[in-house]
């Protein structure tokens, strides 16, 4: 931080130190001969100005590289989905093709700038126009744009592909502040219909339980999915909008009141395996919030654990149904399916809990 | 008969003249129909709000870069909006955020760049008098200044200016009870960009009919400035663009107010389930970005087009492709509304719209790519004069190739799932619109300054400016991509809850002393633009030694700009080291049977059309009888 506080520092002071030295003259030349009639724009600091361009492009590459390098540890994070893997070279693939048009493109603009700075014994080409230049940068960029789209929308289509039917299914929930899950339960992987005007204190998420597969959904304390098992999240907001953002993943959807949305994706690491490989055992994956919803927004995620599918297994069959927690939800099913949701209800081996909350913040 | 009708008209023209000097202060610099005084109105209201939004993002850098810093010493200015441990409020942060957006986006960007270069060089490079329509080009100023009234009240507001972001998207945006910014902060945007918009189609269709209808004679669409065709597509652009925004502010408005549900649907909020069903707020992020898409190059278009006029006028070359870059502002101009979903692409749209809107986008990139090898080869071998205004538009150039790059990143529908919302998006933006517009702002004002108020401004002061604010531009964004690919998320007060957070603290801090530095120093852009003013040495006639026609008027010009006959226009502007000529330059209104020994042999042709353009002086003398 000093060193780069110190270049900059020391750019700026060596700019204006060139620029005012440069000043002092001209304010000089000036003063001698009272220029009004025979004005030029061409200024004694035609030539500071040219060299500043070449100077600029120079300090600049330098300093660009650097810095890049200095922050690739910290900027470059790992992709732990399969889809991140593809989406991440091709990131950097574009990033190459970008960075040599950047400097292909600059270096040229600034080398000219430098090159035909003005000169009183010379005259500019008059070179209006020449169609085979404008057409080869007219065909040129389009082929390497046509490339571009053709890989991007390649994998586009397959991110944004139907999910596997194998897929697990999470309900992922934003409120302001925070984000809330539930699974289908251990019956079938089928989420019960929910329904906003539902909502309470306790059922917070507006779980319709005249809908017979809401009867085995449960909310947990703690947020879970398998490694290597593809996972459907099913996206939806409560008040405004929000959007998931899983950075390790490269997963992104906004949740929007009244309209489901959904992204799938298999994560390539447990949360072990990327605490190994980050040398930091407090790591953990997270759901940030990438869709301004208000002044909680930056305090707005969730951290989520990726488990070795037969771990998720085991922590997914010990999971209690939301009516075994709240049974007296019982009385909001009706009549002819009770019997059957009790069957989620009864098996009540512990004591009833405090409502469970997926903690936010 | 011809010759009796030129003089009526002519000694009307001088009638017109003594009926100016006679105007009262109110009328001449207040209220007027003058599309100079109105230009400059524009511009100084421009310069105002591109100081206050630039305060604003220094107050949040300043909050990003110094977390922990105690901001006690603003309690005297921003009063509640301190917390009683001496840090920003997070809806106050909020707040700045969106209003710097808002007031770059559409006060400085917008009525500030297009209403003062539109006002000031489409009557002038085309050869009219004034505007087709003075009264309504005053009464798209004053609408301007009301809606700017409006937000700058919006300020002081108690519970906060509008602080959904920009973009205002709902339900955060139509719910009070959401944030306290959605209050009556945000009635008065609304209220605000209302009447912004009347104002904005007012000057657009101004500006159209004046550049369609009072060329002067010769003036074909074939000899106008790339400038005034960067002005005329902008404001075809905004004339088919704002509407939208309307329309879509006032769903927002009914939404508020009436209870409707265009945007609303199925939401808890504060305990209570509202009764809206079957809105959608995807339907007004389509409205939204159909105008904030066009909006990019309404803002970047009339910087692009001041950019040619000052870079061939100062490469003393003809512009590289005078008719590509014709095609390619079509081009542009055209895509631009077709692209605006690629602003949604993470937003739950249907990802095979997504996919369209992605092919869309990155062939807007071709027209793009050709301006800036235009830009280039147009100064190849020439003979650049670096006045500040040329480093300027240089400057623009790189930006906007160093910030249209990476949008052909984030135009990929695929690789925009995780950089979408995050400060590579900011980083992105900010170079290629954002600064790039800006850029081209400045050197408008350095470059016809000496038309505006008839002094020079000083070079040396021009060119410090310059290279502190190009250095600190690419400071401050270049950083900032680092920070987006590792996935910070933007309009965040504090980074605390992102993995890694911690990685990034000294970067920050580097980016807002970067940002401060160069905030500061626009003062000496500021101190050279007043001082200039008042005590600027008297500017000759054709101080750049430039082509078009705005040279041709005295050093002050009165209201109808040309004391005698509006001169003709003979040639294209660009006309710069002619071989054979003797001066570098040939001004749009000499004939080309004046200049034989520089006549290319086509030109030659077009010494037969001259007595028919010169037969039109009449008719067009005619047309100004009775205004």
């Amino acid at each position: 931080m000093n060193i780069l506080a110190g270049i900059l520092a020391l750019v700026f002071l060596v700019l204006s130190i060139l620029v005012i030295r440069r000043s002092g003259k001209l304010a000089k030349s000036l003063s001698v001969s009272e220029v009004e009639a025979d004005y030029s724009a061409v200024t004694s600091s035609n030539k500071a100005n040219a060299i500043g361009f070449v100077l600029f492009f120079v300090i600049g590459c330098v300093l660009g590289v650097w810095s890049f390098i200095n922050s690739m540890p910290q900027m470059f994070q790992k992709p732990n989905s399969i889809h991140g893997v593809g989406t991440d070279n091709m990131f950097w693939i574009s990033m190459s093709v970008v960075t040599f048009a950047f400097f292909a493109t600059t270096g040229f603009l600034f080398y000219f700038s430098w090159r035909y700075q003005y000169n009183k014994n010379r005259v500019a080409k008059f070179y209006p126009e020449n169609h085979t230049l404008e057409l080869i940068w007219t065909v040129v960029p389009a082929i390497i744009m046509a490339g571009l789209v053709f890989s991007g929308w390649k994998s586009w289509s397959a991110i944004m592909s139907e999910a596997p039917k194998d897929a697990i299914v999470i309900e992922v929930i934003g409120q302001q502040f925070g984000w809330k899950v539930r699974y289908a339960g251990v019956d079938n992987n089928v989420l019960g219909n929910y329904d906003y005007k539902k909502i309470d204190n306790t059922n917070d998420l507006g779980i319709d339980l005249s809908d017979e597969n809401s009867f085995d959904d449960f909310i947990p304390a703690e947020m879970h999915l398998p490694k290597g098992v593809p996972v459907l999240l099913k996206i939806r907001a409560k008040d405004v909008l929000h959007s998931v953002f899983m950075p390790d993943m490269r997963v992104k959807m906004d949740a929007v009141p009244g309209m489901p949305t959904k992204f799938w994706f298999t994560a390539t690491a447990t949360t072990e395996e990327k605490r190994a490989e980050k040398e930091n055992q407090d790591y953990n994956f997270k759901i940030n919030c990438a869709e301004v919803c208000g002044n909680g927004h930056y305090t707005m995620s969730i951290i989520f654990k990726v488990d070795e599918p037969e771990d998720f297994k085991k922590w997914y069959a010990e999971q209690k149904s939301f009516l075994t927690m709240f049974p007296e939800y019982l009385d909001k099913v009706p009549e002819k399916l009770r019997s059957k949701a009790a069957k989620y209800a009864s098996p009540a081996p512990t004591e009833v809990e405090t409502p469970v909350t997926v903690a936010s913040n | 008969m011809l010759a009796t009708e030129t003089q009526t008209s002519d000694t009307h023209a001088h009638h017109e003249e003594h009926e100016h000097h006679e105007l009262g202060f109110v009328q001449k610099y207040i209220f007027s129909e003058d599309h100079k005084t109105i230009a400059k109105q524009y511009l100084i209201s421009g310069l105002i709000w591109a100081f206050f939004g630039g305060a604003m993002s220094i107050l949040f850098r300043l909050q990003l870069g110094f977390p922990d810093m105690s901001m006690e010493f603003l309690r005297p200015v921003l009063g509640h909006w301190i917390t009683s441990d001496g840090k920003l409020e997070t809806e106050f942060y909020l707040a700045l955020v969106t209003m710097h957006g808002t007031v770059m986006v559409f006060f400085v960007l917008t009525a500030g760049l297009s209403g003062t270069f539109s006002n000031f060089l489409i009557p002038l490079q085309v050869g009219a008098r004034d505007m087709a329509s003075g009264f309504i080009n005053m009464l798209s100023y004053w609408f301007f200044f009301i809606s700017s009234c409006i937000m700058f009240a919006s300020l002081f507001v108690e519970t906060g200016p509008a602080s959904g972001g920009w973009v205002i998207y709902p339900p955060l945006s139509a719910l009070p009870q959401a944030m306290p910014g959605s209050g009556l902060g945000m009635t008065l945007w609304i209220f605000s960009m209302a009447i912004f918009v009347v104002s904005a189609l007012m000057g657009g269709i101004n500006y159209i009919c004046t550049v369609i209808n009072l060329r002067t004679r010769g003036m074909s669409f074939t000899k106008l400035p790339l400038t005034i065709w960067a002005f005329f597509l902008t404001a075809v652009l905004g004339l088919l663009s704002f509407p939208v925004l309307f329309s879509g502010v006032l769903l927002l408005f009914f939404d508020r107010t009436f209870g409707t549900s265009f945007y609303l649907s199925e939401i808890y909020i504060g305990g209570e389930a509202l009764p809206n069903i079957g809105g959608s707020a995807i339907l007004y992020q389509h409205l939204f970005w159909f105008l904030g898409h066009p909006e990019v190059y309404i803002v970047l278009l009339p910087a692009l087009g001041i950019t040619s006029e000052i870079i061939a006028t100062n490469s003393r070359k003809p512009i590289f492709g005078y008719r590509a870059m014709i095609f390619s502002m079509i081009g542009i101009s055209f895509l631009a509304f077709i692209v605006w979903a690629h602003h949604m692409f993470v937003t739950g749209m249907n990802p095979f719209l997504g996919s369209v809107f992605m092919f869309l986008t990155l062939i807007i990139a071709v027209p793009s790519a050709v301006k800036s090898f235009n830009y280039i080869t147009t100064l190849w071998k020439g003979n650049i004069v670096f006045t500040p205004a040329m480093l300027f538009s240089i400057g623009l150039v790189s930006l906007f190739i160093s910030g249209g790059l990476t949008g052909l990143i984030l135009g990929n529908s695929a690789l925009d799932i995780q950089l979408h919302d995050t400060y590579f998006v900011v980083a992105h933006f900010h170079l290629v619109m954002g600064a790039a517009s800006f850029f081209g702002f400045v050197a408008g004002v350095y470059h016809w300054f000496p038309k505006m108020f008839g002094k020079m401004m000083n070079p040396t002061l021009g060119y410090i400016h310059f290279w502190m604010t190009f250095a600190g531009i690419y400071l401050v964004f270049f950083p900032m991509h680092y920070i987006g690919i590792a996935g910070f998320p933007r309009r965040y007060y504090a980074f605390t809850s992102v993995n890694g957070f911690e990685d990034f603290t000294d970067m920050n801090k580097f980016i807002t002393i970067a940002a401060g530095i160069t905030f500061a120093s626009q003062a000496l852009f500021a101190y050279n633009f007043i001082s200039s003013i008042f005590k600027g040495k008297t500017a000759p006639l054709n101080p750049w030694k430039s082509n078009t026609l705005e040279w041709t008027t005295p050093i002050n010009p009165e209201h109808g700009n040309w004391p005698g006959n509006i001169p003709a226009v003979y040639r294209w502007p660009y006309d710069y080291s002619k071989p054979g000529a003797p001066d570098d330059f040939i001004p749009q209104n000499v004939p080309y049977s004046a200049t034989p020994e520089s006549n290319l042999p086509h030109e030659n042709d077009e010494i037969a059309k001259e007595k028919e353009i010169e037969g039109l002086l009449p008719y067009q003398n005619e047309s100004y009888i009775g205004r």
